[in-house]
């Protein structure tokens, strides 16, 4: 399965790390990595999106419709990934893509 | 160049100086001519802008905070009902510090209906995060579109940018006006670059949740950019001064008040003829003198306060009433003779709302009654026995 996130996301701050932050380290803008002081909603889901790199053509449209900003950008291959601890399943990338290149995977098969 | 224009044109030239990206309007008098005249530009070519017609206030800040949000810079405009309208959209821009630039026509509030200029449209939106500058003349409106890009695209503030225009008086009166060329435009505005923005490089959530505990520290920031704008607004003048050799006073103004005894405090176009009943009382031998407070917000509470220190009486006029106490200017006034330890008797006189005429013997009337003890809060016109208390 794709996905995965990467380790520059991993290093950031999170509230997933259970690091409490300083007024120093608050970003001046509400403008950052999916999930930087949020909570974690991956429990919401109740079908996960995969992406199929075969067919993604990395135009960003599930990017900007995403409404919890969790997709971005694989910076080797400039194909997409999911912040899978923000990603609340909603299937809108999926819906959007015109690749067809997201599938929404039931969870308990 | 030297022209002979309006207020509203005025303020579209220094806005078509900043070359804004997208400019997102609905029409409300006494701010449509704005908005006619930028539209204009556009299509003559004159002004290189999206200009999107909306269908109302709520929509036109709306597009204008998306806009911002690509890394545009926006422009949008409005007046009373309309700015109130915008009331939630004000928030998003501010909370998301998206610097926004709009100009407010001053207007009055509904009802009993009515088009004509006082302040209380945007004294009553003084807590939704926008630095609120009002200007005096059509120059200064025009001049002020550059300062204010200057001011709220800066780093260091992040924070959207209210011109406020008194309506009728400045909006649509005619005065010669320095239009400048774009070059000196460009030398004193750098381009807007942010990383509050969409960005396909490196992807990111836009103006997103925060649970409680961080939520009160993204205020926290927000307080603390608005009061830096205080440095950055006398920085942006100082440039200003440089480039176009046009100097404006900073936060305040401070005319005839170094040895006075009376002062008035007042804001907007009513200053100018504060000030003129200022020299005609001193050429009297009273030592009257005029505090223009220019900057709403972030207020300049240590600038008045030091202007003040040593003054025997004030009087604060404004075009605005908070029903059930005092006027807005007022109360902030008081707070901030309050903070530095003054005690200095001041009072209240409402006068213009809904477009009421103020005058010379008015403000003459104010300073005579500064020399005696009069009452805590007056409105301008109203008799003695016609109060209640
Ligand atoms: S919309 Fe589809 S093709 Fe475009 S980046 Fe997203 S997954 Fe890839
Ligand atoms: S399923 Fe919804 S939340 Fe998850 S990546 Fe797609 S659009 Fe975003």
């Amino acid at each position: 399965m794709s996905g995965k996130n990467d380790e520059k996301v991993r290093t950031i701050p999170f509230v997933r790390q259970g690091k409490k932050l300083t007024v120093g380290e608050i970003p001046e803008i509400t403008a950052y990595e999916a999930g930087f002081l949020t909570v974690t909603n991956a429990s919401w889901r109740t079908e996960t999106p995969v992406c199929d790199r075969n067919r993604c053509n990395g135009c960003l449209n599930c990017y900007l419709y995403c409404p919890e900003g969790c997709v971005y950008r694989d910076g080797n291959t400039g194909k997409i990934d999911i912040d899978y601890d923000f990603c609340k399943g909603c299937g809108i990338c999926a819906k959007l893509c015109r690749k067809g290149a997201i599938t929404m995977e039931k969870h308990g098969k | 160049m030297r022209t002979f224009i309006s207020g509203n044109e005025a303020l579209a030239h220094g806005i078509r100086l900043a070359r804004p990206h997208v400019i997102s309007a609905y029409p409300i008098t006494p701010q449509t001519t704005v908005v006619e005249h930028l539209s204009s530009m556009c299509s003559a070519g004159k002004l290189t802008a999206e200009f999107v017609h909306v269908e109302s206030e709520h929509s036109a800040l709306s597009c204008a905070i998306g806009a911002s949000a690509t890394g545009a810079r926006t422009f949008t405009a409005t007046s009373s009902q309309g700015l109130l309208y915008m009331a939630e959209c004000l928030h998003y821009a501010a909370g998301g510090r998206f610097p926004v630039v709009m100009m407010n026509a001053n207007r009055s509030t509904a009802l009993p209906w009515n088009i004509y200029g006082d302040q209380r449209d945007s004294m009553g939106l003084l807590d939704q995060g926008w630095i609120q500058l009002y200007v005096e003349n059509a120059q200064e409106a025009l001049d002020m579109s550059l300062v204010a890009y200057r001011v709220a695209e800066d780093s260091r503030v992040l924070t959207p940018f209210m011109i406020n225009m008194d309506g009728f008086v400045l909006t649509h009166t005619y005065e010669v006006v320095d239009i400048p060329d774009q070059e000196l435009a460009d030398r004193f505005l750098p381009s807007y670059v942010t990383d509050n923005r969409f960005d396909f490089d490196s992807p990111k959530s836009m103006a997103f949740s925060v649970g409680p505990e961080q939520n009160f520290r993204f205020k926290f920031r927000e307080h603390q950019a608005m009061n830096r704008a205080k440095k950055v607004i006398a920085e942006a003048e100082k440039s200003f001064a440089e480039v176009f050799g046009r100097q404006y006073t900073g936060l305040v103004e401070n005319y005839r008040c170094d040895d006075a005894e009376y002062v008035i405090v007042t804001i907007g176009s009513v200053s100018g003829l504060v000030r003129s009943v200022v020299d005609e009382l001193r050429r009297d031998g009273v030592a009257a003198g005029l505090l223009k407070i220019r900057y709403m917000r972030p207020f300049p509470d240590a600038e008045i306060a030091e202007i003040l220190r040593g003054v025997k009486a004030v009087g604060v006029l404004e075009k605005d009433i908070s029903f059930g106490y005092e006027g807005t200017v007022f109360t902030n006034v008081n707070s901030a003779l309050q903070v530095a330890g003054l005690s200095v008797r001041t009072s209240n006189f409402i006068g213009g709302l809904g477009g009421a005429d103020i005058s010379r013997e008015q403000i003459r009337d104010i300073f005579q009654s500064l020399e005696s003890d009069g009452r805590r809060l007056n409105f301008l016109g109203i008799n003695r026995e016609e109060y209640d208390d």
